[in-house]
């Protein structure tokens, strides 16, 4: 057996053990104030899932998904995605890491000159998926999110509700197996918000782990999923099915 | 890398400069003014320094034989000089490093042209005889005016030369003027090179914004370091290109009307300045231009991906 394979096997077990993002006594701490943004989180998500974590500002949930994401590097313990130790990852191997995730942001990180097309076709030309497959595989995609219409708009002139399926299309086109999405409704009416939930319940559904972080009390409370609740670099609560902790 | 990659990376090197048209043009404009400036500077300096080696060229030592002409007669038998060790001592003399060439003067040959520059063109009339019967010579010419003084030295030691005519404030004069350039130059080039620096350093970061958001993005769908750069370096090339081009071009109109200015309103001026040609000056200033246009370009651009690529 190749090491290629002996490791794609060990990537494997661990999945299937530890779940597909693994936390083990993680630590962070930020050199500017040396204050512990996280500290000694254990934590296990298993593949499929759909996660909640919630809290306050400071409370440590950027922190992990800048860990998650592999950018930053937790100061003790380890981070495993997909089976991967990110602490040996090299910086040259973090490219080819990150399309394994999908991530949507508050602000949705368009490219503003360039039209709805470009910005989801975007992610499949940096892993050089060829023309052809990208002509097929963007309207797909679009049609999934709902903008199957209007994919010659510039993002500028969409709507905020429209901008953020832009996003969740560009993150969902190289089907990744994980799906971070910052605060994805922070800046979008209840309508909307609502809306965008419930289209990430259905890409759950559809196999892709999701992992929410989020301020939005009806949302969490509403769709009964796992809520980890942060407060101030540790895990206060993990709930299957659970609520909204307020932080009084 | 997929050809229909670098192909995709080319496009968006050329859409980016239209897609941010004020950041390229303020690019644009500060290469432009950086290099005009650079090139203004290097014309300058190009002249003074081709009219100082002019100068330079025409300064010579003139060496002087024991013979049995010699009037003097503070010599001994041994010093007289015979024709072959003139001619052996005019060989040591053309060997040496500080000597660009040496031209022998026969009697005759000094006497016309001392009887012309101070009798005028009937200097024969008068003078039966060759008055300088014994003063042949060689004319000397430097390689650099600032050695006169070791030549002149080695000289004074060779037995059978009698004397040695040289202008030391000539050569002064020309090394300083020498040192004054090299240093005038080092010292504009570094405030130069300071501006430059401070105003490039400026652009780039007036461009920053939108750029960082840009190859925020890019790192977070997984772009290679590689993937992000190539648009922005091609780019930054192209801005450095056109920087360079634009004051290339009015450089040579400016300079070939200001010569030919010169020339016509000054002929005077231009008969002993010797000026070179905007051919000469673009010889040198047209590589160096659009190296350094590339090269603030590509680095500038390198340089501030650089510090975003760590996401």
């Amino acid at each position: 057996m190749s090491r290629k394979e002996r490791l794609r096997q060990e990537r494997e077990q661990l999945i299937e053990e530890k779940g597909i993002i693994y936390l083990d006594q993680v630590s962070k701490e930020y050199e500017k104030n040396n204050v512990a943004a996280l500290d000694g989180v254990t934590l296990s998500i298993k593949k499929g899932e759909f996660v909640f974590i919630v809290g306050d500002n400071g409370s440590g949930k950027s922190t992990l998904i800048r860990l998650l994401l592999r950018e930053l590097t937790a100061t003790e313990g380890d981070v495993y995605v997909m089976g991967q130790n990110l602490k040996k990852l090299r910086h040259r191997q973090v490219p080819r890491f990150r399309r394994n995730l999908g991530v949507v942001f508050q602000d949705f990180r368009l490219l503003p000159e360039r039209n709805v097309f470009d910005n989801v076709a975007f992610a499949q030309r940096i892993i050089e998926v060829p023309q052809k497959d990208i002509r097929r595989n963007v309207p797909a995609i679009l049609t999934t999110v709902g903008l199957a219409g209007k994919y010659k708009a510039k993002t500028n002139q969409l709507s905020g509700g429209e901008q953020q399926r832009v996003a969740i299309a560009r993150a969902l086109v190289n089907e990744p197996a994980i799906l971070l999405a910052d605060e994805p409704t922070g800046n979008l009416d209840p309508k909307n918000a609502w809306e965008i939930m419930q289209l990430l319940e259905e890409i759950n559904e559809a196999g892709t782990t999701v992992i929410v972080v989020t301020h939005n009390r009806e949302i969490v409370n509403a769709f009964r999923k796992r809520v980890i609740t942060m407060r101030r670099g540790v895990i206060i609560s993990d709930e299957e099915g659970g609520e909204y902790i307020d932080e009084n | 890398m997929k050809i229909s990659t670098l192909l995709y990376t080319a496009k968006q090197g050329f859409a980016n400069i239209f897609r941010n048209k004020w950041y390229s043009l303020a690019s644009v404009a500060t290469i432009a003014a950086c290099l005009f400036l650079f090139g203004i500077f290097y014309a300058i300096v190009a002249n003074f320094e081709s009219i100082v080696m002019k100068a330079e060229e025409g300064v010579s030592v003139t060496v002087f034989f024991h013979n049995e002409y010699d009037k003097c007669e503070s010599h001994t038998e041994a010093q007289l000089s015979t024709q072959e060790r003139v001619e052996e001592i005019g060989r040591m003399i053309e060997a040496r490093d500080e000597v660009s060439s040496v031209r022998f003067v026969s009697d005759d040959e000094a006497w016309e042209t001392f009887a012309r520059d101070y009798y005028g063109e009937n200097y024969a009339e008068g003078f039966l005889e060759n008055p300088l019967v014994g003063e042949y010579n060689y004319e000397v010419f430097l390689s650099d005016v600032s050695k006169q003084g070791a030549l002149v030295d080695w000289l004074n030691s060779v037995p059978e030369i009698r004397r040695v005519n040289f202008s030391e404030m000539t050569a002064d004069t020309l090394s300083g003027a020498n040192l004054l350039i090299a240093y005038v130059s080092m010292g504009i080039i570094l405030v130069l090179l300071a501006v430059s620096g401070f105003l490039i350093h400026n652009t780039v970061s007036m461009g920053i914004s939108v750029r960082a958001t840009e190859i925020n993005i890019m790192k977070y769908v997984g772009a290679t370091d590689f993937f992000v750069r190539a648009p922005f370096l091609l780019e930054g090339v192209i801005i450095g290109l056109v920087g360079a081009a634009i004051p290339l071009a009015v450089i040579y109109n400016l300079y070939s009307y200001a010569l030919n200015y010169v020339v016509e309103r000054f002929t005077v001026l231009s008969n002993f300045l010797n000026f070179l040609s905007v051919q000469e000056i673009f010889r040198v200033l047209l590589p160096v231009s659009l190296l350094l246009g590339i090269g603030i370009g590509f680095f500038g651009s390198f340089f501030t991906v650089k510090k975003h690529l760590h996401v």
